[in-house]
This record gives C-alpha cells, structure tokens and sequence, in this order.
C-alpha cells in the first residue's frame, strides 16, 4: 500500500491506495466516486474521463500513483460547481443522455473542450468528443447542448 | 487494478537506469498508455513497471544555440502539438501527433513512448523519419546518438537496450528550416483509430517556388518498420515543380515499400495507398511552401 495525497474537486484528499491501481479503481472502490464509468478499460471509450490537472484523460488507463499532487475533477466536481452543472443542464434539455453511461465522461470532455475553448464550432465540438464513444444517442444531441452554451 | 510486479517511481535518469539494471524483467513505464493496456491483455503481465513519469528533464521543447530543436521524450502529444516552437518549425510533427488516439489519450500519450514502442503505424513515426531526427539514449555505459533510421529493426522491435532510456528527440536546423511538410494518416474513422497507412511528405522549394530543391519523404505501415524512399528522393529532386512529378513520385515509392496484409488492410490496398498519399502529402507539401500544382 501507499499513500496518495491530491486534490479531489477543490478538496485535499488523503487516501492509501495499491501501487498497481488506476485512479479510476481508487476514485469509485475507495473513495466511492461512482459518477466516473468503466467501459472499455483500455482508453477506447472515454467512459472514465476525469480531468487531472484540468486535462482530459482516461482514468482506466492512469496509474493512481500519477495523481500525486495533482488536480482532479470528477463529475461529482462538475455536479457541485454552478457554472459547470450548466453543461449537465444542457445536456438533459437537448435528451443528449439515453442510457447515460457514457455521460459522465462525455461531460468531463465537454468541460475540458469548453475551458481551452469558450466558443467551439461544431467540427471543434465533434473533435473534443472524438476520445468518447456513444452507442445511443448518435451524438448529434450532444453537439446540439454544448453548441447553446456556447 | 493491472497485474504488475513492482512499481518504481524513478527520480531521476540516472535512478531509473540503476533500477532497470536491477530489475532485467521490468519495462519502461512514461504515459502508461500503451504499456498499461499489454499488461491488461496480459501480454506483459507480472512485469515490474519503472516509471519516468516524474522525470521533469525528460519534458518539454526548447531549442539549442544552433537551431536544433530538442523534444522531450516524455512530452506529451498534446504539449506537442500545443507548443510555439513546434507551431513555428515543425508543424507536420506537431499535426501528426495530433491524429493519435484521441484527447484523453493525447493528454496521456508521450512522443518517447509512441517511438520505442517500435511499431510501424506510430503517427510520429514518419514524420521524425523525414525530419531526420536523432535519438538520444542513456544507459550505464553513458549516451549514444541514434539517427532514427538505424532506431527501428524489425515489429515492436529497437536498438534500444533494456537499462538505456531515451533521453531526447533532436531535430537539427538543416532538416527543418526552408521545408514545408504534409502528413496524411490514412484510416477508417477520424479518430480512436491505428493507422492502415501514414505519409510524411517535407519539400524544400527554391526561391521562385518552381523546383523541388530537396523532397523526403517516409511511410508508416507500408514496411515492418517505418521506411524512407531515398531512391525516390534523389529522382525528385531538383527537378520542376509539376503534375507529373507527383506522378513520378507516386509510381518510384512503390519500389521502395514492402506492406502486408493484415486484418485492416490488403497489401494491395496498402500499396494503392502508398501511391495516393505520395501524391497527395507531396502536393499539400508544395501548396504550404507557396508552390503550386495540381494533383
């Protein structure tokens, strides 16, 4: 075991974790954060994507240990932050959720896209999305919210 | 949870050498994601990880007094992409690694890593070959420098010993300044996808923009490692910028290739590829240095 200091959306978080885990085994089996999904478990989905250090990255595919230090956001993160949940918002008036699994990591993209930049255009839009995959909705429902907020 | 031996967090370059001396079993661990998923398909389960993760000489791009630009293997594809002096002087580079995987994994993904990887379809791959770069490895006996060329040697295969670590990506001034390049990574979907073929075109137009002064060009997928075509090369060069020197071109790369089959693509397929893109990638190459020509 060893220890693993970070900060957890805004918090410092304090936790002892295996050396061999992902952050995406520490975030839902230790510290209970199940918002962040596995899928694939080797980087194709995006169902894990979480923000380290304001970057997207596949947290399936992130030694936890990495997280040293380091920023992380989940979607509980995003949940809890006013301007952020905006994008929740919007995803559930245009029905870009169905089956919702991949919209936890679809809305970390989103917020990543939208921090580097404010304005996207739909080709911008579909090219932030293209590391999450969604086998219900045809993701043009998704490009639909994220262009109202933008 | 991924079944591994040891996890070693090295501090430094020479720390990690003196573990993968110690270790002879362990692997280079830089972004993690590509070692992570072998070790999830069990390829190299129980293998004992050395991470260079933490190694801060290890990134970034920054450029030496005479011009040679110096990346960081484990940078990441995004930094890459993202940064000024790669924008300014090696932009075919900086697009290229931008075709790989997808955000997250650009975030994740270092340029060290995608080349000792030592695979044929690695999108930095051709485009370093046609900017001739240089690899720096470090091991016990000290540092030696690897043109890229003598780098790879057979499928997931390198010179690269197992307690040397790639210490830099050099990129000297005579092989970036005056060309202008062009990749062209060929594959089914825009994203999420390993290339079926990928072409790194760089040209160097004389002053009026009517000759093609120096072409290089490299392939990736079209050959067990990536590959050049310097017969090819020496053809073009020097000679008017024209349609039919696209078609030259098109025609002598396929005496210089060797693709397979594999379950993506057909040799043949692969080979009208490796046609198309030459002309394409060289066309695109000679419109951003100013030239024009039809393809």
């Amino acid at each position: 075991m060893k220890t693993l200091d970070f900060i957890l959306n805004g918090e410092a978080c304090h936790t002892e974790i295996p050396e061999d885990a992902t952050l995406l085994k520490v975030l839902r089996d230790i510290l209970h954060l199940t918002g962040t999904k596995e899928g694939c478990g080797e980087g194709d989905c995006g169902a894990c994507t979480v923000l380290v250090d304001g970057r997207s990255v596949n947290s399936c595919l992130f030694p936890a240990v990495q997280a040293e230090g380091c920023q992380v956001m989940t979607i509980e993160g995003v949940e809890a932050h006013p301007e952020l949940a905006r994008i929740q918002k919007a995803f559930v008036d245009y029905g870009a959720v169905q089956c919702g699994f991949c919209s936890p990591g679809m809305i970390m993209s989103t917020v990543a896209l939208l921090q580097k930049n404010p304005k996207p255009t739909e080709e911008e839009i579909r090219r932030g999305l293209s590391g999450n995959i969604c086998r219900c909705t045809g993701y043009q429902a998704m490009v639909d919210a994220i262009q109202s907020l933008a | 949870m991924y079944d591994i031996g040891s996890f070693y967090e090295a501090a430094s370059v020479e720390d990690a050498i003196r573990k993968l001396q110690e270790w002879p079993d362990a692997e280079i661990i830089s972004g993690g994601s590509d070692v992570l998923i072998k070790i999830r398909e069990g390829k190299l389960a129980g293998r004992s990880l050395v991470s260079i993760h933490n190694i801060a000489v290890l990134k970034g791009v920054t450029m030496e007094e005479d011009g040679t630009i110096v990346i960081g293997p484990g940078t990441s594809f995004s930094h890459i992409t993202a940064h000024p002096l790669v924008q300014q002087h090696i932009p075919m580079l900086g697009y290229a690694v931008d075709q790989v995987g997808g955000p997250q994994i650009r975030n994740i993904g270092t340029i060290g890593g995608n080349v000792c990887n030592g695979v044929t379809s690695a999108d930095s791959a051709s485009s370093l070959f046609a900017y001739n770069a240089i690899l720096e490895l470090t091991g016990p006996e000290g540092i030696r420098q690897v043109p890229i060329q003598e780098f790879y040697t057979g499928p997931g295969k390198t010179v690269r010993r197992h307690e040397e670590v790639m210490t830099a990506i050099r990129i000297r001034r005579r092989d970036y300044e005056g060309y202008t390049g062009c990749y062209i990574k060929y594959g089914k979907r825009n994203a999420m996808e390993i290339a079926t073929l990928g072409c790194a075109c760089l040209v160097k137009l004389s002053r009026d923009k009517k000759v093609v002064e120096d072409m290089r060009i490299a392939y990736g997928v079209a050959a067990p490692t990536p590959v050049r075509c310097p017969e090819t090369e020496k053809s073009v060069s020097g000679q008017a910028v024209s349609k039919a020197l696209l078609l030259q071109t098109g025609k002598g790369v396929l005496n210089e290739v060797n693709p397979r089959t594999s379950w993506r693509a057909s040799k043949e397929f692969r080979l009208q590829l490796v046609e198309e893109l030459a002309k394409r990638a060289m066309a695109q190459a000679i419109r951003n240095g100013g030239g024009e020509v039809d393809a």
